[in-house]
């Protein structure tokens, strides 16, 4: 590589990072996902009660309102809140990365193949991914977490089940303006294989609207994720879940608010974050039509 | 004659959705770890009682026949009876629906009727407060657990200031047999009953906000994005040129083809607000097809899950049908493309 391009891509790199860092949504979105996550990362070393992940009693101290020594107050049968927020980040983050980490591989590849090679393909791919788009997926994931018991990996198989199809949709749309492209065309007439021209030189422009999608979704994911474990159909006690939180402080609710209140608004606070980091991508990379 | 063929190809697109619909409920519920008789009858009945249920519920045929009697059934509108309480599925849902259904079509409405002119609003002022409120609003209203709002909205409105009811669609003390639509709203219009109009929307609003925030702040959120677009197109332009006024060119010129992206992602979003009326109905202890389904739900009733899911995706279905004939009767250009942009 020159030195030419190489202070070239510098200077992108640079020009991004300024512009990024003058939009304020994206720079508090960016804060705001990166201390969730190293806030779960460090969980066990930050948290003052660390023990009270688990089914531990202290009934002395139960229904204790916010105070220095327990800053989030205490639950039903005296753990600390704080602490269980905290490890509970670990909960949704996980969920997040791993539903993602199937939808995306699998939405991204249908969308290239249908938009690419047309014809039978797309008809077929298009053509389910309309009939997934059919269930809602809170629905669908209540009736698989259901049927195979409640836990957290069932819960991640039954949103992954059908999360991929917003990729697909979106790759599709961006592959079928790229298709008649002529650097698309100037591979095809030089004979690159068609893996090549999906992987090498589609892909690589779709990238951007990927990382957009990813963001706007890891904060839906983890709202429909709340969602099943306020049901009771996620992790199951006494492993700490924002959700279930929510749903056992509810019964406590208006008296001791903060049971149920606190980590309701850290799963929205971290459902913001990955929303604001998403739209300040967005109008990084100008990909207009990507929700 | 050209929006009679549209309408048709909306149809029969609409009947194939719903047919593949039914494929995947059925492979789903059918490849369930353990026999669907034994979970029925619990672990204690008889090996010669599981077989009766077996062959009662066609579970000893083969597979290819056992889903061509589900879709049978379906055609016929017929959903199969609960495993658990051998009443038809039918009947259940047909007795849960209308609360369901009264509970989104209010949702939706409220949605629209708030949300495109606060949409207007914003493109109007861009950049200024009100873009900025209605931008914040949509921003929140989309990251807030729909069950985190509805419980703030209980504690607020039901309990600490006590204005309004937080439970069910009537004061237990009110009887009113809503037997005409099922819809508490028409169904007292029509008996003359005032107070139970009156009762019915005051029990509504609590669940419809908690459900309805999000898709009032999208609508809100895509209205503005595309007045904003329309309104830098050549003919808006020449519009200003001509000194049409501000008003006319707002309402009468930009907002009809404004309105078409909002609705298409109403059925998009529709989904979406289906499962978040689970959520509601169960705070709200809404008497709707939520609670019968998370109850099928905890007891494993197969064919009552398999009903609930397939009367919501054809739900969803129907509207998004009635809401493409809509774009079409809005934008004359969709019928002859055929697809909604």
């Amino acid at each position: 590589m020159s030195l030419g391009t190489e202070q070239e891509a510098l200077s992108n790199a640079w020009q991004n990072w300024f512009r990024f860092s003058r939009n304020p949504t994206a720079v508090i979105g960016a804060i705001i996902v990166i201390t969730g996550v190293m806030l779960a990362i460090l969980a066990p070393y930050i948290t003052p009660y660390p023990d009270h992940v688990g089914a531990v009693v202290d009934f002395r101290n139960r229904h204790q309102p916010p105070s220095a020594d327990h800053w989030f107050g205490t639950d039903n049968v005296g753990r600390d809140i704080f602490t269980r927020v905290i490890f509970g980040l670990r909960i949704s983050l996980l969920l997040a990365v791993v539903v993602l980490s199937i939808a995306i591989p699998v939405g991204v590849i249908l969308g290239l193949l249908a938009g690419y090679f047309g014809g039978w393909v797309e008809v077929v791919i298009m053509r389910i991914t309309d009939i997934a788009l059919a269930i809602p997926p809170l629905v669908m994931a209540l009736a698989v977490a259901a049927v195979l018991s409640p836990s957290l990996v069932n819960s991640m198989l039954a949103i992954s089940l059908l999360w991929w199809t917003w990729h697909t949709r979106l790759i599709y749309s961006i592959t079928r303006q790229l298709r008649t492209q002529e650097f698309v065309e100037a591979a095809e007439t030089l004979g690159a294989s068609k893996a090549h021209i999906l992987f090498r030189e589609i892909l690589p422009n779709c990238v951007s609207a990927i990382a957009v999608k990813t963001s706007l979704d890891a904060g839906f994911v983890i709202l429909i994720g709340a969602a099943l474990s306020f049901l009771g159909l996620g992790i199951q006690p006494p492993t700490p879940d924002l959700g279930t939180m929510v749903a056992q402080g509810a019964s406590f609710l208006p008296d001791y608010w903060w049971q149920s209140v606190l980590p309701g608004s850290a799963i929205l606070i971290l459902a913001l974050g990955f929303n604001l980091l998403g739209d300040g991508l967005r109008d990084l990379f100008d990909v207009e039509d990507v929700r | 004659m050209e929006f009679l063929a549209f309408l048709t190809r909306r149809v029969l697109w609409s009947v194939l959705v719903l047919f593949g619909l039914s494929i995947v409920i059925f492979t789903i519920a059918r490849i369930v770890p353990g026999d669907p008789a034994r979970m029925a009858l619990g672990p204690r009945a008889s090996a010669d009682q599981v077989a009766a249920l077996q062959q009662t519920l066609g579970l000893d045929r083969p597979m290819w026949e056992q889903y061509g009697l589900f879709l049978t059934g379906l055609s016929q509108g017929d959903l199969g009876r609960s495993l658990l309480t051998a009443q038809s599925v039918n009947v259940d849902i047909a007795r849960t629906f209308p609360a369901t259904f009264e509970l989104v079509l209010c949702t939706i409405l409220l949605a629209f009727i708030l949300g495109v002119p606060l949409g207007v609003a914003a493109a109007r002022w861009k950049d200024r407060w009100p873009d900025n409120l209605v931008r914040a609003l949509a921003i929140f209203s989309a990251v807030t657990p729909t069950f985190f709002l509805a419980l703030l909205l209980q504690i607020l409105a039901g309990y600490v200031l006590n204005i309004l009811p937080t439970t069910g669609r009537l004061p237990a003390s009110m009887s009113f047999n809503a037997d005409v639509t099922g819809l508490l709203l028409i169904d007292s219009l029509i008996r003359g009953r005032l107070d139970v109009f009156g009762e019915a929307i005051r029990h509504l609003i609590l669940p419809v906000i908690a459900l309805g925030a999000a898709t009032m702040g999208q609508i809100a959120r895509i209205t503005r994005a595309s007045m904003i677009d329309v309104s830098r197109q050549d003919y808006i332009e020449a519009a200003r040129a001509f000194g049409v006024p501000d008003r006319l060119r707002m309402f009468k010129y930009m907002l009809r083809p404004a309105f078409v992206p909002p609705l298409t992602i109403t059925g998009l979003e529709f989904a979406s607000l289906i499962g978040n009326a689970f959520v509601v109905e169960l705070i709200f202890s809404w008497p709707g097809m939520a609670s019968y389904g998370i109850r099928a739900i905890t007891q494993k009733d197969l064919n009552a899950i398999m009903g609930v899911v397939m009367v919501s995706g054809a739900f969803f279905v129907l509207v998004n049908l009635l809401i493409d004939v809509l774009v079409g009767v809005v934008d004359p250009r969709v019928r002859i493309r055929g697809k909604r942009a």
